[in-house]
């Protein structure tokens, strides 16, 4: 690609990921009356959506293969138990980082 | 008269930086994972031969971290405009739906509301539905130092990565946990608030039955569009006991 092409790519993509985050707005504006069905979603997406996300952050464990997602159900477990013991956001995410940083070195 | 005037001054300018204090310690696991992404990202796009500067450049504009790593590749490639418009409305498509939580809150926004929805990345949705502003800080504020502190931290990753990346000599291998833990915090401060668990058991087990079905790289539009069509046909079992 010539610089050219590379920065109207970029410009594509920027314009194309703005269109995904942009379109709720668009099609519900503020002046119009945000639907029952929307306003539940609303309420209700955050819950499912942070359950996907995680599953996200997992989805190329094998549970098959060596070492059988244990690192990661180590990280998992200690972050949850931690974080509903203290409630301390980075004695939760950093304690529960550098647990998984060690496991994975000393099981790999 | 001098008790009035001293009295809208500070709060003219305190609840701002009220806000950017409150703000600044939600995003902190964020700035952790961003700028390990960040530089990862900057290293592997400067290590194709692309010149540094263009690490910032799409940090900045375009501001979406799996889809800059797809990015690359794009770029490798021969230039075809209509493959990247669908590879990039294909990879964010998750984002249509995050925009719905934010209607209410966007709202009042002003000036600040563009920049939001530009703004509004995985993380940054996460940590907009979860965080709490402190009765002293102004809320549209507060909300903006999040989204703001959060792109700050991936352009600081993108340019680290790109300018030093070859410097670094640390194995910083299973750092990017931290992106993983914060979900899983959310998650877990999301679950002591509501006693209606159906929610998010709901986004688990449908995500992870079209993650079996699909596969790794393309379960998230089919587990988003299943979400979507369960939680809208059984509104009473999910709407009753939440509250936000």
């Amino acid at each position: 690609m010539t610089n050219t092409q590379i920065l109207l790519s970029i410009a594509i993509m920027a314009v194309c990921t703005l269109l995904t985050r942009i379109f709720p707005f668009l099609i519900l504006p503020d002046h119009k009356k945000t639907p029952v069905l929307v306003q539940y979603l609303g309420t209700v997406l955050p819950f499912a959506i942070i359950g996907m996300l995680v599953v996200y952050c997992f989805k190329n464990v094998s549970l098959l293969q060596y070492p059988f997602g244990i690192p990661e159900l180590t990280g998992f477990l200690f972050v949850v138990l931690v974080h509903r013991w203290k409630h301390h956001l980075l004695l939760s995410i950093g304690g529960g980082t550098l647990l998984y940083m060690t496991v994975i070195r000393f099981i790999l | 008269m001098t008790v009035a005037a001293e009295q809208t001054n500070p709060l003219k300018s305190k609840p701002k930086i009220e806000a950017l204090k409150a703000a600044f310690p939600y995003s902190l696991p964020v700035m952790v994972g961003y700028v390990v992404l960040g530089i990862a990202f900057g290293i592997i796009l400067t290590g194709k031969g692309f010149s540094w500067w263009l690490a910032p450049v799409m940090g900045l504009f375009i501001y979406a971290g799996s889809m800059q790593f797809v990015a690359v590749d794009l770029l490798s490639a021969v230039f075809n405009p209509f493959q990247i418009v669908i590879m990039t409305l294909t990879v964010n498509a998750r984002h249509l739906f995050y925009g719905i939580s934010m209607l209410n809150k966007f709202r009042s926004m002003g000036k600040k509301k563009p920049y939001m929805i530009f703004s509004l990345t995985d993380e940054t949705y996460s940590l907009l539905c979860s965080a709490v502003p402190p009765q002293q800080a102004d809320e549209n504020w507060f909300y903006f130092f999040i989204s703001a502190l959060n792109q700050v931290y991936w352009v600081t990753g993108c340019i680290l990565g790109a300018v030093g990346g070859s410097f670094l000599h640390y194995d910083t291998t299973g750092i990017d946990f931290a992106m993983t833990a914060l979900f899983i915090v959310i998650m877990v401060e999301q679950w002591e608030k509501t006693s209606n668990h159906l929610p998010v058991m709901t986004g688990i087990v449908i995500s992870v039955v079209n993650l079996l079905i699909f596969g790794p790289k393309n379960f998230i539009i089919p587990s988003m569009i299943v979400i979507f069509l369960i939680l809208s046909l059984f509104p009473e079992k999910f709407r009753s006991r939440i509250s936000t």
